[in-house]
């Protein structure tokens, strides 16, 4: 299976899912006006990723923004990752935010509590939008 | 015409407007606004939530004048541009915060459904619009777009205040929906 690269846009995250290292990461912004269209791949990608997953999986997600469009993609995303560990693999999510950013911390947590996967909450110094 | 260009810069200047538009938007356009206010909020605020907040209200704010636009409906014909995603935005200054306003379009058979999400978001404390966001998320129904309803009680979060709104009827088919929030320090 290909691994999948996206570059960040001003609305759209960078993306980098890794089927070798069952490392997925998503940095920069979600703002898109449409973002089902956007995170369709995403999840697709996951999707069939699951279907024969590493023993351990990490996402990372690096946002420095997201809009309430997103949100609910990005929900998905966490349970498509919920799916893959119910099966009886290792998922941990790694939610990063900002020390002054209670607002995306706070977000976390809800998603933590929406979730059954491990989150881990990771403070950073500045998001790199690109 | 030309007298009036005077008072709308004074008028603009005394309510320390920052950014106003009002016509068609496109999600290219939402991403110009977006870096323009980025620009300003980098330049005249120093506190980095603040910053954060407002440009989510900001965002949000834009982003359903685009997906939430009623055809404004004419009997001449001579308007059909105006179906485009069409409203007002306005972004100002103050000494406590932030003011943001937008106004735009909404079929009339909405207004009742839009003025009970409203007061019921009004109605709650940071916690409770927390708990409805969750919920919201969990078992919303979503529509085409993905918002389903957390766009406000986003706006209403990152706000700190009360959404301050108004209706005013337009047509036979149609009201014009008024929005103010203001983001506190």
């Amino acid at each position: 299976m290909e691994s999948l690269k996206l570059e960040g846009s001003p609305k759209t995250p960078h993306v980098n899912f890794d089927p070798e290292s069952g490392l997925m990461e998503l940095k920069g912004r979600s703002i898109p006006e449409n973002s089902i269209e956007f995170y369709k791949p995403l999840i697709d990608w996951i999707d069939q990723y699951g279907r024969s997953p590493k023993a351990k999986s990490t996402l990372h997600m690096q946002l420095e923004y997201f809009n309430t469009s997103s949100s609910k993609s990005i929900l998905d995303v966490f349970k498509k990752l919920e799916a893959i560990r119910a099966a009886g693999n290792e998922v941990i999510i790694l939610w990063h935010y900002e020390a002054d950013d209670e607002d995306m911390h706070e977000a976390g947590e809800d998603y933590a509590g929406i979730i059954n996967v491990p989150f881990k909450m990771i403070l950073i110094e500045e998001v790199d939008g690109q | 015409m030309l007298d009036q260009i005077h008072d709308l810069y004074d008028s603009l200047e005394r309510q320390r407007v920052m950014l106003s538009f009002k016509g068609s938007l496109t999600p290219e356009l939402i991403t110009a606004l977006l870096g323009m206010i980025e620009q300003k909020m980098d330049i005249i605020e120093s506190d980095a939530k603040t910053r954060k907040r407002v440009f989510n209200v900001v965002m949000e704010c834009l982003q359903n004048l685009f997906h939430h636009n009623a055809v404004k409906q004419v009997d001449n014909g001579q308007d059909a541009h105006l179906k485009d995603p069409h409203g007002v935005v306005m972004i100002a200054h103050f000494e406590e915060g932030y003011s943001v306003v937008t106004g735009n379009f909404i079929a009339g058979k909405d207004v009742e459904k839009m003025k009970i999400h409203l007061d019921k978001i009004n109605g709650l404390e940071p916690d409770g619009l927390r708990d409805l966001y969750k919920e919201t998320l969990t078992n919303g129904k979503f529509s085409a777009n993905g918002g389903g309803g957390l766009g406000m009680i986003d706006i209403a979060r990152k706000s700190g205040g009360k959404l301050e709104y108004g209706f005013v009827p337009y047509d036979e088919h149609n009201s014009f929906f008024s929005l103010n929030v203001n983001v506190i320090k």
